[in-house]
């Protein structure tokens, strides 16, 4: 193998897996170790910069930063990272002071945001403080898009919403709210350099069996139920409640259910169990409250009587491997099940819906029904439309579509100055080695052996009681700080000088987790299996060093390094280094913001 | 050294051996010598040593005496038995233990301060009685601990850190061992796991008296250009004779040589030495003529290493004796006391 480059970013990014893993590249152990410091603010605005709503996704993340991260590989559970997101969110106090503040220079620059949810509200705070004039349109009264309406306020208190709404409005977009658009050709009419278009994946899909139209009363679409909820239009659900479908709207559905009078309240799946499209931690959660999930199960009809709806019948299956070797389900053969109830959740997908975009402006959209919209630009095929979140590649989740923000605005920022939207600018890469002293360093660098720590929950009678209750009560600071110390802070690197290197094995005998060789060199497929622990995960890399005094190389499986820096405690010469890469997307304005 | 305790985590494809343990489990506490000692490596190689002969830390009995190499029984096997002795006594120490209780693993760790030096005359005798034991000397040809003087292997010609010349002749531990009667002599390298890992399960399972020889560079005082005990210097002078893997007799032989490349020797125990020639025509069964390929090698510069003489019919101390074979701590107080009567019987015997 060649040896590696480690003056790009990208191998020690991808050691990052928790950042790697961000769609926002968020720079988890920087601010993990800074809440472990009790550096609160700090730790928020690291998130603030690349994440935009760090107490929002502290309570709501789909975290994939979570099955990314290392310490799952070598412990039972991964840091609670969306937690700790939350402490410093929850802890920071008055962060006003460390805002940008609105551009006093305007660039003479106007951009248009259709919805005021998370995508468009990141296009907004990317674009407003370098002098663009950004006005955003939502038909709702309040910013927040599907943040508002379809999260339910028990994982989600409305004033942690308006706080960082707040924080994009108060750099001076221009809030059109209540106000919809009807027509993208009217707007495209308007005088605006760059529309942005982040209107999610506003409609849930229906589901056309038997008893449908019959019993309509009683069946509702799941996120126009749970908006209805958020905004107060709906106070009750019948005793007896059916949930179908198996994702996270699903838990949201069936919890909201057992907080507005549901007793009963089962959620059914076509899939099995372990299939379902919901985060584990909010299955946990949902069974938690007495809600049980039964899988394999096909809806069949509604059954009703006299305009109300009874039950719904349901047929089983089971997975088969069908002649394609593909995982199948199949009925069984079994005599359907009825379920009887009082209404029925639909929380079986959502879909995009772009009747308001005319099919004569230029932008093309495919067999699906979707735009065509450029994956690394967010550009459609008229160049001054862009796309981004939900609406841009279909149902996704908050992060992402604040990962889609930041990059439409480096692109509508090329765009606006008539630059070429293809040329991205690189990440910025800090690197500052930790070494203070002969064997000390400036990070913590004892590994806790702790248990991932539990987050204490309101009382089940107590959260079911309210529906705007808050259940999880977040990390004390005991909690938080113990869990701190859990995160192996991976974006401390190990950095090795082959011109230092003396081949005394000394890092090779000192490694817990056996990740060093020296051995001649050889292609990656022939290296991986015969290294001092077989390299047989194909997702890490291997870092190589250039040719030794005696012919080898180190070879180095960055899998399971545990970052404890013992390999450059014991190196006599400093071959070894533990630095700090501090990996940070480029956003508007070259990644600077303040 | 280092401040914190290695972590217990390990890689998640970390084998066990035949009694369930993994290599870990052989680990000792966090060492304390200066960053990249050769010791360390050889501590590393004891551990993956015992691992790999699915050794029982409880019957080894490690012991030591005094210096940087004697300090190091603490970084292994710390469900092991140990005795940090007096200088140079160990083997002594040793010979009283096994005395005792035969039915231990002996594992004596020295320096070339301690074996060559205070305990010279120790190691001589040691060695000619054939006490049942595995005598491991770091050699680095250095006193570290009082700041890097010229040891007795120190090569005569060799220069110290500061510059100064040895003017006296260094002692060769692998020829005083072959000339004492050693029956299992090897040299070997801190830096060469591959030959010294196996050598140390040879030796372990070896009967007799077992001498290996390892160098050792010290970062600290004797790794510069003009030592002879350093990295450099000994990466490019290592002839190694043969390379040896040691069968516990499970696996059997599968690989394939050419006639004459490879050597089979039995040992006591039922394990088997595979040893694959380097050098043609090295016997590694006839001791003289393996002190006179020493001694010719020697003369030209190279640092001989590998399993340089074997005995597999080798007898030890207990068998001259005709001792007792139980050990001492389960005989009985009538046994071990029997009495005025049995005295006058040995008594009258003598005169």
């Amino acid at each position: 193998m060649q040896p590696t480059n480690t003056e790009a970013p990208e191998h020690f990014h991808k050691v990052v897996d928790c950042q790697w893993a961000c769609p926002a590249h968020t720079p988890v152990p920087e601010y993990i170790r800074l809440i472990a410091q009790g550096r609160h603010a700090d730790a928020y605005m690291v998130n603030w910069k690349s994440n935009v709503f760090p107490g929002i996704l502290g309570r709501t993340c789909d975290r994939p930063c979570e099955p990314a991260c290392r310490r799952g590989r070598v412990d039972e559970e991964p840091v609670a990272i969306c937690r700790l997101k939350r402490v410093a969110a929850d802890s920071k106090g008055d962060v006003t002071a460390r805002m940008p503040t609105p551009s006093p220079v305007k660039i003479g620059k106007t951009v248009a945001c259709i919805g005021a949810g998370p995508a468009s509200m990141t296009v907004a705070r990317d674009l407003a403080p370098f002098g663009f004039e950004v006005v955003v349109y939502d038909a709702e009264a309040k910013s927040g898009g599907m943040i508002r309406s379809q999260i339910p306020r028990f994982r989600l208190p409305e004033s942690v919403i308006d706080e960082e709404m707040g924080f994009v409005t108060a750099l001076g977009p221009t809030m059109r709210l209540g106000e919809r658009i009807d027509s993208l050709k009217a707007l495209l009419a308007e005088p605006y350099d760059a529309i942005f278009v982040g209107t999610g994946a506003p409609r849930g899909r229906d589901l056309n069996v038997p008893g449908r139209q019959e019993a309509a009363a009683n069946i509702h679409i799941g996120i126009d139920w749970l908006s209805s909820v958020s905004f107060g239009h709906i106070e009750s659900i019948g005793r007896r409640v059916i949930v179908l479908g198996g994702g996270n709207t699903a838990m949201d559905c069936c919890r909201t259910s057992r907080r507005m009078g549901g007793e009963e309240v089962t959620v059914v799946v076509r899939s099995g169990f372990e299939e379902m499209k919901a985060s584990p931690w909010e299955k946990e959660d949902a069974m938690h409250e007495g809600i049980p999930i039964r899988n394999f199960m096909v809806p069949k009809a509604f059954t009703h009587e006299g305009g109300r709806l009874t039950g719904v019948v349901f047929e089983k299956v089971a997975p088969v491997i069908d002649e394609r070797g593909r995982r199948v389900t199949k009925p069984t053969g079994e005599p359907d099940e009825h379920i009887p109830c009082d209404d029925v959740l639909l929380a079986i997908g959502q879909e995009n819906s772009f009747p308001w975009i005319e099919r004569d402006i230029g932008i093309d959209f495919d067999e699906w029904g979707m735009p065509v919209v450029d994956p690394v630009t967010f550009q459609s095929t008229n160049p001054r439309v862009f796309f981004g979140g939900d609406a841009a590649f279909g149902p996704k989740n908050i992060i992402w579509a604040v990962a889609h923000g930041h990059e439409a605005a480096v692109s509508i920022d090329h765009y606006c100055r008539g630059q070429n939207v293809r040329l991205r600018p690189p990440p910025g890469m800090a690197v500052s080695s930790q070494k203070m002293g002969i064997h000390e360093w400036s990070y913590d660098n004892d590994v806790s052996l702790d248990d991932r720590q539990k987050v204490p929950m309101l009382e089940t009678a107590v959260a079911l009681a309210d529906v705007k209750a808050e259940v999880e009560l977040g990390f004390d600071v005991a909690r938080a700080l113990a869990e701190t110390q859990r995160c192996l802070n991976c974006d401390i690197q190990t950095v090795f000088a082959t011109p230092l290197c003396i081949e005394c094995d000394a890092c090779v005998d000192i490694c817990p987790t056996d990740c060093i060789t020296f051995t001649v060199n050889g292609e990656e497929g022939d290296l991986r299996p015969r290294l001092k622990a077989p390299a047989l995960n194909l997702t890490q890399d291997l870092y190589v060093s250039g040719k030794l005094p005696t012919g080898r190389v180190m070879v180095k499986d960055e899998d399971v390094c545990l970052h404890c820096g013992l390999c450059a405690e014991r190196c006599p010469t400093g071959a070894w280094d533990m630095q700090k890469t501090l990996i940070e997307m480029a956003q508007v304005g070259g990644g600077c913001l303040k | 050294m280092t401040y914190i305790v290695k972590p217990q985590f390990h890689h998640p494809s970390l084998n066990k051996n035949a009694l369930g343990f993994t290599r870990r489990d052989y680990e000792g506490r966090v060492s304390t010598l200066c960053a990249g000692c050769g010791h360390d490596s050889i501590s590393a190689a004891i551990v993956q040593a015992c691992f790999e002969i699915d050794l029982e830390p409880h019957r080894l009995a490690k012991l030591s005496g005094i210096g940087c190499s004697s300090k190091t029984p603490d970084y292994f096997l710390s469900a092991s038995h140990g005795f940090n002795t007096v200088h140079g006594r160990m083997p002594s120490v040793l010979t009283g233990a096994n005395l005792a209780n035969r039915e231990l693993i002996y594992l004596g760790v020295s320096g070339d301060g301690d074996s060559a030096s205070i305990g010279l005359g120790q190691f001589a005798h040691v060695m000619r009685r054939g006490v049942n034991m595995t005598y491991i000397v770091e050699n680095n040809g250095v006193y570290g601990l009082t700041k890097g003087q010229f040891s007795a292997t120190a090569d005569k010609g060799s220069k110290s850190k500061k510059g100064v010349v040895n003017s006296d002749s260094g002692i060769d531990m692998v020829a005083l061992a072959l000339q004492l009667g050693a029956t299992f002599v090897g040299r070997s390298f801190s830096g060469d796991k591959d030959q010294l890992v196996p050598l140390i399960k040879a030796a372990l399972t070896h009967k007799g008296a077992a001498f290996i020889d390892v160098l050792s560079p010290c970062i600290a005082f004797n790794n510069h250009a003009g030592s002879t005990k350093s990295f450099d210097w000994v990466r490019e002078h290592n002839e190694a004779v043969n390379r040896l893997d040691v069968m516990l007799g499970r696996a059997p032989v599968t690989a394939d040589y050419a006639p004459g490349e490879l050597v089979e020797v039995a040992q006591h125990d039922g394990s088997i030495l595979l040893l694959r020639k380097v050098a043609a025509d090295y016997d590694a069964t006839d001791r003289v003529k393996a002190m006179a390929y020493l001694q010719e090698r020697n003369a030209v510069g190279e640092i001989v290493t590998g399993l340089l003489y074997v005995d597999p019919e080798a007898d030890d101390l207990h068998d001259a004796l005709n001792t007792v074979p139980t050990p001492l701590n389960r005989l009985s107080d009538a046994q071990l006391t029997p009495g005025s009567a049995a005295l006058a019987k040995v008594n009258a015997r003598l005169r």
